[in-house]
This record gives structure tokens, sequence and C-alpha cells, in this order.
């Protein structure tokens, strides 16, 4: 006689299976992410990628290795796009990052996912950095009408005047992100820069590239006008020392330049130009990033002081 | 190339009718696959930094604009000498070119540096004026100083088929210029067809031009690398034919040292070596210095500059 599962056994089996099978996962193939170049995603000049691994070691997907010349057009397409962000209302651009919040927000599962992978972190705090990312850009965008009431006024003189000074934006800013914060690290030191007027070219996280790159697809569909904001994957001791020396740089904020930070601040002397050291926040990781508050603190280095005297009674 | 030799000595309309429409015809896909297969050469390191100072050379440093001043031009002059103030190494600028009533002016400030003044004339851009006023025109910029004469050809006459019109205008202003060389400009950019390029390339040369340009850089499009390819070639069967070599100069729309070079390759591959000096060749700009320039730091320096440390005019 052939041995055959009674109900209750088939029944067993099925609950069986069910737990064990993994669903097969969908779109498979693993990416080579691009490059965030004036509102397009190109590849690397140079062809190249590089792979990008997990926290344990696992391979996640490629990205493109940028090359100088990458570096140079992003600069060139960021000072193209540098008069018309400026000049937008300032009212304009809040909404603009209180768009990308949105926009954010709700890609907020998937930018959850990423770090739960990449950084091998809970999913509980993962949600809760990108929470606190998602808030900054809100912050940030509530300064941007808001920094030159406080930053600039009206000051008292000695004579028949009115002196104001007015902080403007000084102009293409190259913001090379904090090294082990890829996502709230990288977004607290973009949204100051962009908040006030600057176009910024950012050099993302060595090794955690992926978060900037996701950030990128969502400054490119939340109304960002292309070449405000140029992501660049690679290594920062092959772009940076052509970054920091380049003349069309207005500034630097070095905070994930680790120990060439000082080579980086000798070459940017050469053209005078602005720069932020890295501060002890920038290698602590995301949870150095949480203050909800951090003020006008990166804002300021990016900002030149415009000052108008006006003779009175004319 | 043999077909210039057969030009004929009789000047009716009639003969050079024949004679321009005896020359072999452009074929246009062909020109553009070449233009576009050259222009990918690539011109690195040291053969770029020659490439670069023999460009800024060649440059016709151009400002023809309605709203030029005596000080535009002075300031401009000024930088045609001495393009980098912060590096003297820099080469001069092959001419400053200039609205007619500017060249006095232009001629003064650059005395002693051994730059001469191109002047556009011949009712510049449009060319639509009576001859003797066109003559009037360019006596008058030759007598101010002008070592170098632009004129416009009559596109309109060309294009009704009065070649005979076009040609003893050429050789009227060839003969008001007296020591001046005489540039003339074909305005590509109305004249249609490759063919008529090719054409009035030819027909300006018989006339007595010492260069054949390719625009005025007021029609768009302008300078291409198809047609400044139908241009040399067109020089060199000039050559080939008679011996005598006309220059040529593309102008409009050449803004960044890339440009530039694919130029000097076209120059090297279609007319020839002899042609890569400032007398046979120019480039007719005003923002391509610049990036010459910056380029030239870059290779020198290392590092990438930016428009902010050179002058704007």
């Amino acid at each position: 006689m052939v041995w055959r599962p009674t109900l209750a056994e088939r029944r067993e089996n099925k609950k069986k299976d069910k737990g064990a099978a993994k669903a097969p996962a969908r779109l498979a193939v693993k990416k080579t992410y691009k490059l965030y170049l004036g509102g397009a995603f190109p590849r690397s000049e140079s062809g190249r990628s590089y792979p990008v691994t997990s926290a344990d070691g696992t391979h996640l997907a490629n990205a493109s290795l940028a090359s100088r010349k990458d570096a140079r057009d992003s600069v060139a397409t960021a000072r193209k796009a540098f008069g018309g962000w400026s000049g937008r209302t300032a009212y304009n651009r809040g909404q603009i990052l209180y768009r990308i919040a949105e926009v954010m927000e709700g890609r907020h599962g998937q930018f959850a996912d990423q770090l739960v992978t990449a950084q091998g972190i809970g999913r509980a705090e993962a949600d809760r950095i990108v929470s606190a990312a998602v808030d900054r850009w809100v912050y940030y965008a509530g300064w941007t009408d808001k920094f030159a009431q406080v930053i600039g006024g009206s000051n008292p003189v000695a004579g028949p005047y009115y002196n104001h000074s007015a902080p403007e934006p000084t102009g293409v800013v190259v913001v090379f992100a904090p090294q082990d914060a890829p996502l709230l690290g990288l977004t607290s030191v973009l949204a100051p820069v962009i908040a006030t007027g600057n176009t910024a070219v950012v050099v993302a996280s060595e090794a955690a590239p992926l978060p900037a790159i996701e950030l990128a697809e969502v400054l490119a569909t939340s109304d960002v006008p292309g070449g405000v904001v140029n992501v660049l994957t690679g290594k920062v001791g092959e772009l940076g020392p052509h970054l920091a020396a380049h003349a069309d740089v207005n500034a630097l904020d070095l905070a994930g330049t680790g120990d060439q930070a000082v080579e980086f601040e000798k070459a940017a002397a050469t053209t005078l130009t602005r720069v932020l050291r890295p501060g002890p926040e920038t290698d602590g990781g995301e949870e150095a990033w949480l203050d909800t508050d951090p003020g006008t603190s990166r804002m300021t280095p990016f900002l030149e002081t415009k000052t108008v005297w006006h003779p009175v009674g004319v | 190339m043999s077909h210039t030799a057969t030009a004929p000595e009789a000047t009716t309309n009639h003969a050079l009718r024949a004679y321009l429409y005896g020359l072999p015809g452009v074929d246009e896909v062909g020109a553009r696959s070449r233009a576009q297969d050259l222009s990918t050469r690539s011109i690195k390191t040291t053969a770029k930094a020659l490439a670069i100072d023999l460009a800024i050379s060649m440059v016709d440093l151009t400002t023809l604009e309605g709203a030029d001043t005596p000080g535009k031009v002075r300031s401009l002059c000024a930088k045609a000498a001495l393009p980098d103030p912060a590096d003297r190494t820099v080469p001069k600028v092959g001419a400053v070119c200039v609205y007619p009533d500017m060249v006095a002016t232009a001629v003064e400030a650059l005395r002693g540096t051994g730059i001469g003044v191109a002047s556009v004339a011949t009712a510049f851009p449009s060319g639509r004026a009576h001859l003797d006023v066109k003559l009037a025109d360019t006596r008058r910029a030759v007598a101010d100083g002008a070592s170098e004469i632009d004129m416009v050809i009559d596109r309109g006459a060309f294009l009704s088929g009065d070649y005979l019109k076009v040609h003893e205008e050429i050789v009227a202003v060839k003969e008001a210029c007296g020591q001046a060389h005489l540039k003339v400009i074909l305005e590509t950019g109305e004249l249609v067809t490759y063919d008529n390029v090719r054409r009035v390339s030819h027909l300006a040369m018989r006339a007595g031009a010492d260069f054949i340009k390719t625009s005025t850089g007021k029609v768009a499009p302008a300078a291409t690398l198809p047609v400044t390819l139908i241009m040399l070639e067109a020089v060199r069967d000039h050559h080939a034919a008679t011996g005598r070599r006309v220059g040529v100069k593309p102008a409009g729309g050449i803004r960044n040292t890339k440009d530039a070079i694919r130029n000097l390759v076209l120059v090297n591959e279609t007319a020839g070596p002899e042609w890569l000096t400032p007398d046979l060749f120019r480039i007719g700009a005003s923002s391509l210095l610049n990036d010459l320039l910056m380029q030239r730091t870059r290779l020198s320096t290392g590092t990438y500059p930016g428009p902010d440390y050179y002058t704007q005019d």
C-alpha cells in the first residue's frame, strides 16, 4: 500500500512550506548607481565604478567612481545654476526645501531599509534617523526667509546715513559629506548650504554612497532646479585636491575629509576659498547629528555680508 | 585637383556661372562625417599646450557691438597685447577686429605692440549699401590705419545668380584696400547649401581675396566644422591650381578651447601644416580667448582656474 499523508499532515506541511519558502526577490539585478550632475544622472566620464558593500561585507550594488573631470563638470554646472537659485525669493526656496522633505517622507521605508542593510543598524533606529533627516529639511526650509533678519540688520552709524548689512550666498560650495553618517549627516551639511542660496557639489560618503544617490533621486523630483545640488560618489583622496584648489569654488565644507582636511585647507588658501573645518560631530556617526536645533552655525560660514550705505533725506 | 586651373579669364556672368557650376558638388554627408571624425582627435599635454599657444596667436580679438565705446576698444587692445597679465609667456593675439569708426582708437592703443587692426567694412554685417558707400567705408578704414579689411559679400546678388556683381565688388574693394589684407566674409549661414559655400569660396579667391572668412557672427549657424572643412578644401585646391595660398578665418560660435583645437586639427588634415600660422588661419572670437587662457593656466599650474580671474572684455 502506498503511503499518503493524511489531511491533517497535508495541512501541517502546507503551513511549513509557507514559512520556509521566501518570496523570490523582485528586480534582483544588481544596480550601478550613477552620479547626479546638472539635474541628470550620468555615468562617470571615466566609465569607472566601485563595489559598495554592507556593514558585514555583502555586495549591495556598484557606485560610479567619479573622476576629476566629473568634479570639474560639476563645479561648472553648479556655477551655472547659482544665478537662478540665489535669485529666487527666499520664500520659494523654503517651499522647495519643504517639498524635498515631503518627497523624502514618501520614500521613508526605502531610506530606512537602505540604512538597515548598509549600516547594519536596527529598523527602529533607522526609522528614527530617516525621520530626523526629513525634519532637518523642514528645519532649514523654515530658515530660508529668516536667516537674513537674524544675521543681517540695520547698523548704528554716527552720520546722516542708513547703514544696512545683508547676508548673501557665497556661490559654489563643495560639501564633503560625513563618512559615517551617510543620510542624516549628509542632510545636515547639505541643507544649510542650499537653504541660503548657494549651489553645492557633494562628495558623498566613500564607503556608504547609496543614501546620497537615493537623496539625489528625491532632489530630482522635488522642484530643485538642476545643478543646484550635484552628487559625486568616489574617493575623497582623488577628487578632494582638485576641488579644494579649484579657483571657481567659493567655499569648502570639510566635514568628511578626515586626515586630509589640513591639506585641503592649504590648497583652498591659494584662491582664498572659504573653509568650514570638520567639527567634533563629523566622526560620531548618525547619532552625532540628532540635535534638532543646530541653529545658524552651518549657514553663516557660507554667507558674505553686503553692507549698504544710504544717505538720509534724499 | 585641377578644376580651378580651368578658371576662365573672361569675366562675364555667363563665364562665372559656367565656372562655378563646373566645380564638383559637395558630398554633404561625407563633409559632415569627415568633420565629425576629425573632431574626435585627442590632443593632450604638450601637444595641447602648443595648440593653445598657436590658437591664441591666431585669435582675431573681436568686438562688433552697437554699444562699443572707445574705452571698451582700448581695454580690448590692452588685452590683445597682454592677454594674461599674470603670465607674460602668453603670446599676443593675431589682430584686433573692430568697426571702422573705432579703427583710429584701436591703432592708437596698439601702437608699438606689432598687433594689426582689422576692420569690418562694406556695410557690415548685411552688406546692403551702394558700392560707392562700401568703397568709401573701406578707404576710410585703411586711411585710419587698418591693416586688414573684413568685407561682406552681397549674398542677395549671389543667391539671385548675379555672380559678376559679387566678383566685381570684391575686385573693387581689393583695389580700395591698397596694402591692407582683404578678408572676404561669405556669411555661410545665409548661403543655404554646402555647394554654394564652395562656389563663393572659389569666386572670392578668384577675385583676389587674401582670406576667406565664414561669417559675420551675427547670423546663426556661424562657423560650423563642415563649412570650415569645405573652405579649407577650397584654399587647398586654389593653391594646387594657382600656387597662391589664401587664408581661412572661421568666426562666430567658437567659444572654447576644444572647438579651437578641433579647428586646428581640421586645418592640419585638410589644407596642411603650411596653414598652421596666423598669416593663413585666424579665429574670429571674443569669449574664446578667456577659455584658452584658463586652459593654459590649467596646464601650467595643474589646478582648475575660475573665470573671475580673467577680464571680461
